[in-house]
């Protein structure tokens, strides 16, 4: 029964066209043959086996997959804080680390990592102070980046003066600071509870369509990769490989509303079943 | 979305609620008991130390009554202050001295690993060696000054500083240093904006230690040879028998220790406003 299902829910998901984002063009990540493996003092564990992934410029793609199956890992690799034992990855038409320095990347962490003794506006400043980071200021400034995650009139808070959701939306404003072509969000919300967890998804939603980045959204969650992504990568565990690329046939203006529709419901089951078999 | 996420409570709102008055006033009291209750401590000692002075009838020269330590302190409040000079200038000296160099050796150990594990154990098998056994060997080394009495308290100030200040630079969030990473920061950026300030709560945890210490340092430091200083002071009232005056000398000193422990405070206060996400 479970490949007929499959594959009835997966055909009943083909409504609209494709819906990426026609406006840009290319390549904005391209992984080829790309390997990781890890050593530790009894033996070397290979976290992601040769992953080929072309990821088009302001594409949503999430990431999902079982714990250990190398999603995090992967985001990492893309932002040079892991290098691949084998292969290739490329952002922008250039290496990695090449891409980093010219701060083509942001990176959201799952703890926002904001600095304590600084205010949320200077937090999202610190890209600016380090590194050449004032010549890659991007066109909005640290203010209206604040005001953008829905944080106006917040600016001189110190972090231990936010929620746990505020100081994840400071976290975002500081990885849009630099301007970067390519946001990669490890987790961000899944330490919040889930009525903040909703609300950020939606207005991250938004920010993508407000800003046209390529976004790079590892989850655990079925819902949050289903409702967020124009493709949901799947990634199976021992070795971290990839298992199906499945796109995402809703429309592009969603609301969380969206969850309860047929089309969603059949995809989030169809998501399921291929993750049990991850 | 406009409204961020939290909930915002005035807290005069409140006021006419009885039950937030109950409170407030419960917490008032607290506040009260807890300014009130040291100091009647306090008084609770003396008053035990002049009954058992006085009941059991000890001599002057064994042990002062309070009065008797009072009346000293006023009529020798000139020797007093001469001598708690020098030992102020040498703590605090030393205290400067062991405290920098303590924050540039943790500097280094935290750039370079191979330094930090050769002179490491070093500093710990120093450290190890009592501070009245050190005192000669400098004092022998340095002359009869102040130098030695600086290096001794600084000698003292070091080590825990040193240990402190390592564990501060390096127990960075490492989600903040790779954050460092994505943003390609060099090594003195991430020193400067990250480490220094990380490790603030712990320097001045260890300098609270140090204000004591530096003390310790300079009156000991004393003792070994020296004229001047509540250290000689200390020594000359024993050999004299003059209890009044050694209880005086004694006293100065935790004055000087207590002030300068005060001073830190206050400094930590107005440097550390951020709450550190993990208190030392």
């Amino acid at each position: 029964m479970g490949i007929a299902a499959a594959a009835q829910a997966k055909e009943s998901l083909a409504t609209p066209a494709d819906s990426r984002n026609p406006a840009v063009e290319g390549t904005a990540i391209t992984c080829r043959n790309v390997s990781v493996r890890f050593f530790t003092d009894q033996r070397s564990v290979t976290a992601l086996s040769e992953i080929n992934l072309d990821v088009d410029r302001g594409e949503l793609l999430t990431l999902l997959g079982p714990s250990g199956c190398g999603k995090s890992t992967l985001l990492r690799a893309v932002a040079d804080l892991v290098t691949p034992s084998t292969g290739e990855i490329r952002v922008h038409g250039s290496a990695a680390p090449a891409a980093r320095r010219r701060r083509d990347i942001g990176f959201v962490f799952q703890d926002p990592a904001l600095l304590p003794w600084r205010t949320a506006l200077q937090n999202v400043e610190l890209p600016l102070e380090v590194a050449d980071g004032a010549k890659h200021k991007g066109n909005a400034t640290p203010r209206e980046l604040l005001e953008l995650v829905g944080l106006k009139g917040w600016e001189s808070s110190f972090p231990h003066e936010l929620s746990g959701g505020m100081r994840q939306r400071v976290s975002i404003a500081r990885a849009l600071v630099s301007d970067p072509k390519i946001l990669l969000m490890d987790e961000p919300f899944g330490a919040l509870d889930e009525i903040t967890r909703d609300r950020l998804n939606e207005e991250l939603r938004r920010v993508w369509r407000d800003t046209g980045k390529t976004i790079l959204f590892v989850t655990h969650s079925i819902y949050e990769a289903a409702y967020l992504g124009q493709r949901v990568l799947m990634l199976a565990a021992n070795p971290g490989r990839v298992r199906e690329i499945v796109p995402v046939r809703l429309p592009e203006t969603r609301t969380l509303d969206i969850r309860e529709t047929p089309d969603f419901v059949a995809l989030a089951a169809y998501l399921r079943r291929v993750l049990e078999n991850c | 979305m406009n409204m961020p996420d939290a909930m915002t409570a005035s807290p005069q709102a409140g006021m006419e609620d009885p039950a937030a008055r109950a409170y407030f006033s419960a917490k008032q009291r607290e506040q009260w008991r807890r300014r009130t209750l040291p100091v009647l401590g306090l008084f609770g000692l003396v008053f035990l130390w002049w009954a058992v002075v006085a009941g059991l009838d000890v001599k002057p020269f064994i042990a002062p009554s309070p009065q008797l330590v009072v009346a000293t302190m006023i009529n020798k409040w000139p020797v007093l202050w001469q001598n708690v000079i020098p030992t102020a200038i040498e703590a605090v000296g030393g205290f400067m001295l062991g405290n920098f160099a303590a924050i540039l050796l943790a500097t280094v150990f935290v750039h370079n690993k191979a330094i930090q594990e050769a002179f490491f154990p070093i500093a710990v098998m120093i450290n190890t060696i009592p501070v009245v056994a050190k005192a000669p060997i400098l004092v022998l080394l340095m002359g009869n000054g102040m130098e030695p009495k600086i290096t001794i308290a600084a000698l003292i100030c070091f080590f825990p500083t040193l240990v402190n200040m390592v564990r501060g630079l390096e127990a960075v969030n490492p989600q903040s240093m790779e954050l460092m990473r994505v943003l390609s920061a060099s090594k003195s950026e991430v020193y400067f904006k990250l480490r220094v300030y990380n490790s603030l709560p712990y320097l001045f945890s260890a300098l609270r230690i140090a204000t004591s210490t530096s003390v310790i340092g300079a009156v000991v430091g004393e003792w070994i040879g020296s004229t001047r200083g509540i250290g000689a002071l200390i020594i000359q009232a024993t050999y004299s028998f003059d209890s009044a005056l050694l209880y005086s000398a004694v006293i100065m000193s935790s004055f000087l220790a207590g002030g300068f422990f005060l001073l830190i405070t206050l400094i930590e206060r107005i440097v550390v406003k951020w709450q550190p996400a993990s208190a030392p």
